[in-house]
């Protein structure tokens, strides 16, 4: 009876593991008992579809990543043509991807081709008729440019979204390819501050204005073309703050001081008492920004967020670390502000392609109904089990009630999340793990109505079904593998339930149930019933 | 207690009422679909959602007529969401904003809007639901991966354990419930939803589960009974695996019923497809599954056939004779143990 004792105390030691780490936790939290707090930490979290709030799906526009180093390999290779006196008649960026070189005089083609080696290298050249080249951007560059993207728009939410102070924010890349992050926002109710703020670009550059302002953006174009190294970009006429209607500005396309050189952003007020964002530069960017104002006093110096003219203000002094974007803007929206300016740009725009609130009533109907359900479902399933197989009965529910500990306390240990369809994977583990034990208990009575003995009979029972059992098992294990790998969220959480349910239904059914059996038989040789 | 003792159907004397019955439901579904369509759930179709509750009771005509303004061209969907007594209403519209920018969720607030100037009383969003266009196209991509890699995973797995026949068999069963659950979900127009998806995956492997468990039985008892023929060999393990076949459907259901009945609104599509799966899982693992190996394998005797598939039709002539054998009839149960106690060929 040795191996017994220690089946049995394996048995219990499992019990009180999982209901220390899945169930305990659960309780206390309902009845405001005290948990130790490596506990509570653990304890079993709900989705947003229990616990309510904001779930959002954005794509990452990673075109525009691309776009940008195709840009500034153009501006470079204009800036290297322009010192080595190459002349060409126009450099174009034709797609985010590529950009074209035409017009190159025949006599300086090897000059150019010398200069665009150097230029860069993650570009592919090909040559055209008439002079002209094209740059594309090599493949393996662009997907890791993509890449880069993502992820750095992920890390800039991420940022985002903690200093709006969310608890317990999950925050992913998905999609096929990739280029999709799923923010989970629980608890968030006021959805369009959240969605404003995370898709924000948030980039501010500060340019210095050539030309401006004026009504139109032809009044700034020279032979119907933007001036080489200049752009025109948009802004309001309203200096005092009237949203007036749009100005034009032509600066330099070369920031002076970009988002990048910021150390800090804070709500403040202008010399008008309206609100405005504080800023102020790290120490390089203190040094470029104090080396151009002393450059250009008494220009304009353009605050430009998100490319379009906040503010044009004249500079009066030589500035280093500190300014202040001024507009038209309200006291929400300066605090938007700060926090996006804060937490960096992103690299690409973001557009949402799904979106969903959940309010906490909603949530709370979900979590009654589903517990309800799960109620109703193990009554009726322990009335029938009771009712059909008598005291093997027992054994079963007793094997049930195990298997849901141990799940609720794998589930917890694992830090999966419940959600309602998992809710509906408890249900079904219940309704469908039973299988076992029926299986199990069938095959006994076949035994023992061949007149084996009780004790052979559960033998029997247990041994000839183990293979089948597992191979039951493993069959239902590939297809919640794949359940999880399609799902999102949700689903997710309903295939993690289903699996881990698989799993310690093939302990508590064969191992736990077995145990029990040799246990009722106690020591006795000769058993001459079984209530089955 | 039994509920089933010492049967001895011949399943598979019905399998072809059984083969053209499936395929009555299978093509009435797929005739459904074809004229009605299937009607597919917001994460699918894309679109717009908007829970409200009301401080007032209000009816389903004066919600579709508050909306009749704005949305008055498209097709919108209003249904009361929930408990009767929440007060809650869904409306759905196909309309989404722009997906570009903030602006996604422009309809929903023309909803809102509606809403509140209509003179309903007091009401409140809990929550709201917008799906663009390309979540669905991907999803559906995705799900149907899904299914087919998991279909193949157990092919493989049950080709492995047991003999490639067994996995046809299991696989075509299983296609079956598939077919048959979207042709109910057709009948009975609920929404595809990523929920009836889920759904749909697990009566996967509930249906493989049935399946594996008969097989198991028919391998065990090819090794007892080589002289009989797999007619009466799959017959057997029928009979004896019937009473578990029945009680677990019947345990599973009451789990599903219990999801349908109180597990609310947003389960209720996903019950239905458990409902009708655990159901039809069933009866394919007894009708069909078994079937199919029979066809696959012909009617020869058994001999040696679980080791050696290939050779089990040349080994024996033919096997048509074997097909109501009387001295087996009278103990089905252990074929292996009373019929032919000199066999005890079982692994131990």
């Amino acid at each position: 009876m040795q191996n017994l004792r220690w089946k049995l105390i394996t048995i219990i030691a499992v019990l009180v593991v999982f209901s220390a780490v899945g169930v305990y936790p659960l309780v206390a939290a309902r009845y405001g008992i005290t948990a130790p707090r490596w506990l509570t930490d653990r304890a079993l979290k709900l989705g947003l579809d229990l616990q309510g709030g904001v779930h959002l799906v954005l794509r990452v526009q990673t075109d525009d990543a691309l776009r940008i180093e195709t840009e500034a390999e153009s501006e470079r290779l204009r800036e290297a043509l322009r010192t080595r006196n190459i002349n060409v008649s126009n450099i174009a960026v034709s797609s985010p991807i590529e950009f074209r070189v035409e017009g190159v005089s025949p006599d300086q083609d090897a000059a150019f081709r010398e200069a665009a080696v150097e230029a860069d290298t993650n570009f592919n050249r090909s040559t055209g008729v008439n002079n002209a080249y094209t740059f594309t951007i090599k493949p393996n560059i662009q997907v890791v440019l993509r890449e880069e993207a993502v992820t750095q728009a992920r890390q800039t939410i991420e940022r985002r979204v903690n200093e709006l102070g969310v608890t317990e924010p999950s925050i992913a890349q998905q999609g096929n390819n990739g280029d999709q992050i799923l923010v989970q926002l629980p608890g968030v109710t006021d959805v369009n501050r959240a969605k404003e703020i995370i898709r924000s670009t948030g980039l501010l550059e500060l340019k210095i204005v050539e030309q401006g302002p004026g009504v139109s953006r032809e009044a700034f174009l020279q032979n119907g073309q933007v001036p080489q190294g200049m752009e025109i970009l948009p802004g309001s006429s309203g200096a005092t703050g009237e949203p007036g209607t749009t100005v034009y500005y032509l600066v330099r396309r070369a920031a002076a001081v970009s988002g990048r050189d910021l150390r800090s952003a804070r709500p403040s007020l202008d010399e008008n008492n309206r609100p405005a964002v504080a800023f102020t530069l790290n120490t390089d960017g203190a040094r470029k920004f104090g080396r151009v104002t002393g450059e250009n006093i008494g220009r304009q110096l353009a605050i430009v967020l998100d490319g379009r003219v906040q503010s044009a203000p004249e500079i009066q002094g030589r500035i280093t670390s500190d300014g202040r974007i001024s507009g038209s803007f309200t006291q929400e929206e300066v605090q938007n502000l700060s926090l996006v300016l804060r937490s960096g740009a992103l690299p690409a725009t973001l557009t949402y392609l799904e979106e969903r609130t959940i309010g906490p009533s909603l949530g709370a109907d979900s979590i009654r109904s589903g517990v309800i359900a799960s109620l109703v479902g193990l009554l009726l399933i322990i009335m029938f089990m009771l009712t059909y197989y008598k005291l093997s009965g027992v054994n079963a529910v007793v094997a049930l009630i195990f298997n849901l500990v141990i799940l609720l306390g794998l589930m917890a240990y694992i830090g999966a999340v419940m959600t309602l369809p998992g809710i509906a994977g408890f249900v079904l583990t219940m309704g469908i793990g039973v299988d076992s034990n029926v299986l199990i208990f069938e095959r006994i009575k076949e035994e023992l109505e061949a007149q084996r003995g009780v004790r052979a009979s559960i033998n029997a029972g247990f041994g000839r079904v183990f293979w089948t059992l597992v191979d039951t098992h493993v069959a239902a294990l590939i297809s919640a593998a794949f359940l999880f790998q399609f799902g999102t969220g949700a689903i997710r959480g309903f295939a993690v339930t289903l699996f881990l349910g698989l799993l310690s239904n093939l302990f508590t059914s064969i191992f736990v149930s077995k145990t029990l059996f040799e246990l009722a038989l106690g020591r006795r040789h000769q058993v001459a019933t079984l209530s089955i | 207690m039994h509920i089933f003792h010492n049967t001895n159907f011949d399943f598979l004397r019905w399998r072809w009422h059984a083969i053209a019955l499936s395929w009555v439901v299978i093509l009435a579904g797929i005739a459904v679909i074809v004229t009605k369509g299937i009607p597919r759930g917001i994460e699918f179709a894309g679109g717009t959602a908007v829970i409200s509750q009301f401080d007032q009771p209000v009816s389903i005509q004066q919600v579709r007529s508050a909306l009749d303004k704005t949305f008055g061209g498209q097709n919108a969907i209003v249904q009361t969401y929930g408990d009767p007594s929440l007060r809650q209403v869904m409306v759905r519209v196909p309309e989404v904003g722009a997906e570009s920018g903030a602006s996604l969720s422009s309809a929903a607030q023309k909803v809102e809007q509606a809403l509140r100037e209509a003179n309903l009383g007091n009401v409140q969003t809990v929550g709201t639901e917008v799906v663009g266009p390309a979540v669905g196209q991907e999803l559906t991509s995705k799900g149907f991966w899904a299914t087919v890699l998991s279909l193949g995973g157990i092919l493989i797995y049950i080709s492995f354990r047991y003999q490639l026949s067994f996995a046809v068999g299991a696989v075509v069963a299983t296609l079956h419930d598939l077919l048959v659950t979207a042709a109910f979900l057709a009948f009975f127009q609920y929404d595809i939803t990523l929920n009836v998806i889920a759904a749909i995956l697990t009566v996967t492997g509930y249906s493989t589960n049935d399946t594996i468990v008969i097989f198991d039985r028919v391998r065990e008892n090819l090794r007892g009974m080589r002289r009989d023929s797999l007619h009466h060999v799959v017959n057997v393990a029928l009979n004896q695996t019937l009473g578990r076949t029945v009680i677990t459907a019947g345990t599973a259901l009451l789990s599903a019923i219990a999801l349908f009945l109180f597990g609310g609104e947003v389960l209720r599509g996903f019950a239905f497809t458990m409902i009708v799966g655990i159901i039809t899982g069933t009866y394919s693992s007894v009708f069909v599954a078994a079937a199919i190996v029979t066809f696959w394998r012909g009617n020869a005797p058994t001999r040696a056939a679980a080791h050696a598939p290939a050779m089990a039709a040349s080994v024996a002539p033919s096997g048509s004779g074997g097909r109501e054998r009387p001295a087996d009839a009278s103990a089905p149960q252990q074929p292996v143990r009373k019929a032919k106690p000199q066999r005890k060929a079982r692994a131990s």
